[in-house]
């Protein structure tokens, strides 16, 4: 498999890398979304070598570690820390987030 | 089974109306789905919010054993298959309301899958027209926050006191055909959560809203295009809603429109739906597996204590009214319409039978007439719930006891419960004090009679000739006579005597 991900199943154009960035809200230039489109496909076709590896009736992993998902009791443990919460806030009012205004 | 035959009349034809609901219900619970922050409603702003909920780097989340719990009961009493492994998924979108960018819920493998509730659609006759309408699935997940858009004029104000909170999901399958079907798969839906308890049903507060899928086709045509109305809150805001967006979409499609698939808000001051104009992009979720959680694996002895601490379920209760108690169907069906209202009338029965030695079968119908009649009634014109009414089961069967006895007549048994509403005091005291025991003397009844009938001459005469129905009228003049305490059965015995 080439490094441009040629050969891979998943490759990505201009058109993606900008509308993955929408949908994250992240603000990416022309220019910058044009460099990150072969630095995308790289890693893509990086993962993708993995697509070599034969897993004919191998169970789905979904986790690496042979552990149980932990439980916690129904109590009331944490809150109360308002100051804290809201310490990295931009803007707070009123013990609120204030964030621009977002109605539809 | 009964086959809806609700239709919309358009100019074209008959339509008919398809309806799927997804139910989000909050998990009754004290701390969130996963953090210890409180679930409580009405706290002050952000104090219920822990690090995990405000989404700061580096916190993880630990699910809560009694979240996971109370859906599992949920689905059980649904008959629904129960997935001892589900996952957790990361549904991704950007919102204000919602600090980690995702909300964690479940996909690809829902705890909960297939199961099927049955609605009555004639509540007075319950058994006659039922339907079963089937669920696809129950998940869990995180409630976002909350936005206030009033507060400020260019600012919206976040509280996350509600992010994080536990919420089930119930989808049901396209099965409803008519607003009012839809309506009593809510409140069926409602009354099955309120008995399990793991919802408190409360839609004003918000515990329980629906996402409303209508569409419409000619019958017997393939599904049409779907629209989804978001967050209606109450039995009735979901009828008006399948009404109007059902018509809605007639008046589309006959004027040669296409229905488009999109989200739409539904106004209850104007009583119409409109669209949300979300961007198309708005509903890319990209959900994948969430790092951060592993599978959730339940063991047998988790599921059977789910099982064993089940309560009795409002459709087995119900048949056991009839059945067992001998209630009419339609009084069965209004016992046990609310998990409160059934608890009352069984504390009301059991205490019966222990005061008259009798069985619960034996005092059932008279219990169920008068809850449903004489405190039903004083309550509603009171403006209190049975929650806070001033006569508890208690009392109710002490008053009960003593028209069972033949110690007051029923006449007299309206008065005794006045009083006890007024003044808070109990049947037999009520009754001892004022004197009100009935009397079966049939001396003074008899002298009564006498009296009543001597100052009638014509009335005696009319009822002779033949005018029988003039026989309620001596016995209401003879009671009044004895200030309703005569044993009614005595009199009609005594009057006959003296007529014949």
């Amino acid at each position: 498999m080439g490094a441009d991900g040629s050969g891979g199943a998943m490759s990505i154009d201009l058109q993606t890398v900008k509308k993955i960035a929408s949908l994250s809200r992240i603000s990416v230039t022309d220019a910058e979304a044009e460099a990150m489109v072969p630095e995308l496909n790289n890693i893509l076709g990086w993962v993708e070598q993995l697509g070599e590896v034969d897993v004919t009736g191998v169970e789905p992993m979904t986790a690496v570690i042979p552990n149980h998902l932990r439980l916690r009791d129904d109590a009331v443990t944490d809150g109360n820390v308002r100051d804290k919460v809201l310490a990295n806030a931009p803007q707070a009012e009123h013990g609120f987030f204030a964030v621009p205004k977002v109605i539809e | 089974m009964t086959e809806s035959t609700y239709r919309i009349q358009g100019a074209t034809g008959e339509w008919e109306v398809v309806i799927g609901l997804e139910v989000h219900a909050q998990v009754t619970s004290q701390a969130k789905l996963f953090s210890g922050a409180a679930t409580a409603f009405g706290a002050e702003p952000n104090t219920q919010v822990s690090l995990v909920d405000a989404a700061m780097p580096g916190m993880l989340p630990v699910p809560n054993r009694e979240c996971i719990r109370q859906a599992v009961r949920t689905g059980m009493a649904i008959d629904a298959q129960i997935n001892k492994w589900s996952r957790f998924d990361r549904k991704n979108y950007f919102y204000a309301d919602l600090p980690q960018g995702y909300q964690i819920s479940q996909l690809y493998h829902p705890l909960v899958g297939e199961g099927q509730i049955e609605i009555t659609l004639d509540e007075k006759n319950p058994d006659s027209s039922t339907k079963v309408i089937g669920i696809e699935r129950i998940h869990v997940e995180q409630d976002a926050g909350k936005l206030m858009h009033d507060q400020h004029p260019t600012r919206s104000y976040v509280d996350l006191n509600r992010s994080g909170v536990a919420l089930m999901e119930i989808v049901s399958k396209p099965d409803m055909r008519s607003p009012a079907e839809a309506g009593a798969y809510l409140s069926k839906l409602r009354t099955i959560l309120r008995y399990v308890g793991s919802c408190d049903g409360n839609m004003d507060q918000g515990s329980m809203r629906a996402d409303v899928n209508v569409s419409v086709r000619k019958p017997g045509e393939a599904f049409g295009t779907r629209t989804e109305t978001k967050n209606v809150n109450s039995v009735r805001f979901v009828m008006a809603v399948v009404e109007h967006e059902a018509s809605r979409q007639v008046d589309v499609l006959e004027a040669g429109g296409k229905v488009v698939q999109e989200t739409r808000l539904y106004d209850p001051d104007r009583n119409e739906t409109r669209s949300m104009r979300s961007k198309e992009d708005a509903h890319d979720y990209r959900y994948f597996p969430d790092p951060d959680l592993l599978p959730l694996d339940l063991d047998d002895a988790f599921l059977e204590e789910c099982r064993q601490s089940l309560p009795e379920l409002p459709d087995a209760k119900r048949s056991r009214y009839e059945k067992d108690l001998g209630l009419s169907a339609y009084n069965a069906a209004t016992l046990t319409a609310d998990a409160d209202t059934a608890r009352w009338f069984e504390a009301l029965l059991a205490e019966g039978a222990r005061i008259q030695k009798k069985s619960e079968g034996e005092v059932a119908k008279a219990s169920a007439n008068w809850l449903l009649s004489e405190l039903y009634g004083a309550l509603n014109r009171l403006g209190k719930s049975l929650e806070d009414s001033p006569v508890g089961p208690e009392e109710g069967a002490e008053l009960l006891a003593l028209v069972a006895d033949g110690t007051i007549s029923g006449t007299i048994a309206k008065q005794v419960f006045e009083i006890m509403l007024e003044t808070g005091g109990r049947a037999p005291q009520i009754v001892e004090e004022k004197g009100l025991r009935q009397t079966s003397d049939t001396g003074a009844i008899e002298a009564a009679v006498a009296k009543v009938l001597a100052e009638n001459g014509d009335k005696v005469e009319q009822y002779r000739a033949g005018k029988e129905a003039l026989f309620g009228f001596f016995v209401g003049q003879t009671m009044k006579a004895m200030q309703g305490k005569a044993n009614p059965q005595v009199v009609n015995e005594l009057i006959k005597k003296a007529l014949s």
